[in-house]
């Protein structure tokens, strides 16, 4: 195969990835998750969160699993009223980590959760 | 670091969160799976979570039910709007899997594509019945076509539909949903666009009847009840509750049965000797599906939706 064959084959490639690129850019969602700047502690150890278009469903999930970090003090949610869509959530933490730190790890550990309850689930429903 | 949270770290103990502990605790257990109904325990998981999964499973779970309804005639008593609710809340035996979402950003005629909307067509038209019996009252002798009912929405498969669909055309889950009564001369037309949709948005799209969990009831008998009155505290439970050993006292057989009546509690013999209580993380769900998809496959859909918001808001920038 000659090198003029190959050239139009590579640049066709790039413009593909390059499509991709711009597709998950404009997949992320901006607007979900706001710090809240007036309930939020300067070195980040407490900060409160407002999160567009949840619930009590993953407000008390998150809420529950969070506290169960060693290093939250206080982590609470609230639904400002039941017309908009908000939740805010309260992080705090003792010091030793960021309350966006204690949110991703509460994240994380939420998957893990549903990883678990999932591959316990689906094994069960084999054994029937 | 102060008193305070050193107490409250201590009071955590082994609250810590360990995804290995969890899994050697969590027991989940199906104890009946039904055609439509299925029941599993849940065993060794927090209130936030089950309700999570149940709150999911209501109004979260995405399924296939009428939303656009095109009226070509209708010269029935009921009312175009009515006859459209009506049809939107026929349970449809559609795997949500087979379609996608709409997109609403596109102009009316570039919507719907066999990709994404399934239609069902509904063409009756009421007429005499002319070998009916002189005496007979009973409209469905007297005319064709009295009753309406879901089973005469017939599937309009479209493009390539009819390949895919082939082993499972769409029909109501229930086909004997009345959905409307006709008299001679009058007859119903018209074109139901079936799209997926969350019970969020409305309860026509809710995969479920019903998805409720309760807490295992704990009996505990704190001095022995024998005899005659063993007899009698038998009867304050449902039956297969409490049983009476070889030695005349009665005892938990089987504490899943109950149904948490407080009877006991109105009987002065049975005062302080027993103690009604609630396994605060043993939960009992009950799911009633709706008829397009099983109650194994709602729930495990719910835990992977769970698991999804999660990853979105942790994918998501934190904005200012």
């Amino acid at each position: 195969m000659s090198s003029a064959e190959m050239k139009p084959n590579e640049v066709q490639e790039d413009t593909v990835i390059e499509e991709v690129d711009v597709e998950m850019e404009s997949t992320v969602d901006e607007d979900k998750i706001k710090i809240l700047p007036q309930a939020t502690s300067e070195d980040g150890t407490c900060a409160s969160f407002q999160i567009m278009d949840e619930d009590h469903t993953l407000g008390n999930a998150l809420r529950y699993i969070i506290m169960k970090n060693p290093e939250v003090e206080f982590c609470g949610y609230s639904i400002p009223h039941p017309s908009e869509n908000l939740l805010n959530l309260r992080i705090q933490t003792y010091g030793s980590t960021t309350a966006v730190e204690a949110l991703q790890k509460g994240l994380g550990d939420l998957m893990d959760m549903c990883d678990v309850v999932e591959e316990k689930f689906t094994q069960r429903i084999k054994e029937l | 670091m102060s008193v305070d949270s050193t107490i409250l770290n201590i009071s955590q103990g082994d609250n810590i969160w360990d995804a290995n502990k969890f899994r050697e605790n969590l027991e989940i257990n199906i104890s009946k799976v039904g055609e439509r109904e299925t029941n599993l325990d849940l065993i060794n998981v927090d209130t936030s979570i089950a309700n999570a999964l149940r709150r999911i499973m209501i109004s979260e779970v995405p399924s296939v039910a009428a939303e656009y309804i095109y009226i070509l005639n209708n010269t029935s008593v009921i009312q175009d709007e009515v006859i459209a609710q009506r049809i939107g809340l026929i349970p449809l035996k559609v795997d949500p899997d087979r379609l996608t979402w709409l997109n609403n950003d596109l102009p009316e005629d570039e919507k719907f594509t066999d990709e994404n909307t399934i239609v069902l067509s509904l063409n009756v038209k009421c007429t005499r019945n002319l070998d009916a019996p002189k005496d007979c009252t009973d409209p469905s002798i007297l005319y064709h076509n009295a009753h309406i009912y879901a089973r005469d929405l017939k599937f309009e498969p479209q493009g390539k539909q009819e390949e895919t669909f082939a082993d499972s055309p769409v029909v109501s889950a229930d086909p004997d949903i009345l959905i409307a009564k006709l008299r001679p001369g009058q007859e119903i037309s018209l074109r139901a666009h079936c799209i997926l949709g969350i019970g969020a948005d409305h309860a026509k799209f809710s995969p479920v009847c019903t998805a409720s969990y309760r807490l295992m009831p704990k009996i505990i008998i704190t001095e022995k009840i024998k005899g005659e009155s063993a007899k009698r505290f038998q009867k304050c439970f449902p039956p297969g509750v409490i049983d009476i050993n070889e030695n005349d006292e009665a005892y938990v057989k089987d504490a899943r049965k109950d149904t948490m009546t407080r009877e006991v509690l109105r009987h002065e013999e049975f005062q302080d000797k027993v103690k009604l209580d609630r396994v605060r993380n043993h939960f009992i769900f009950n799911i009633e599906t709706v008829g397009a998809m099983s109650a194994e496959e709602i729930f495990l859909k719910s835990v992977k939706i769970l698991k999804n918001k999660a990853e979105y808001l942790k994918n998501s920038p934190i904005s200012q």
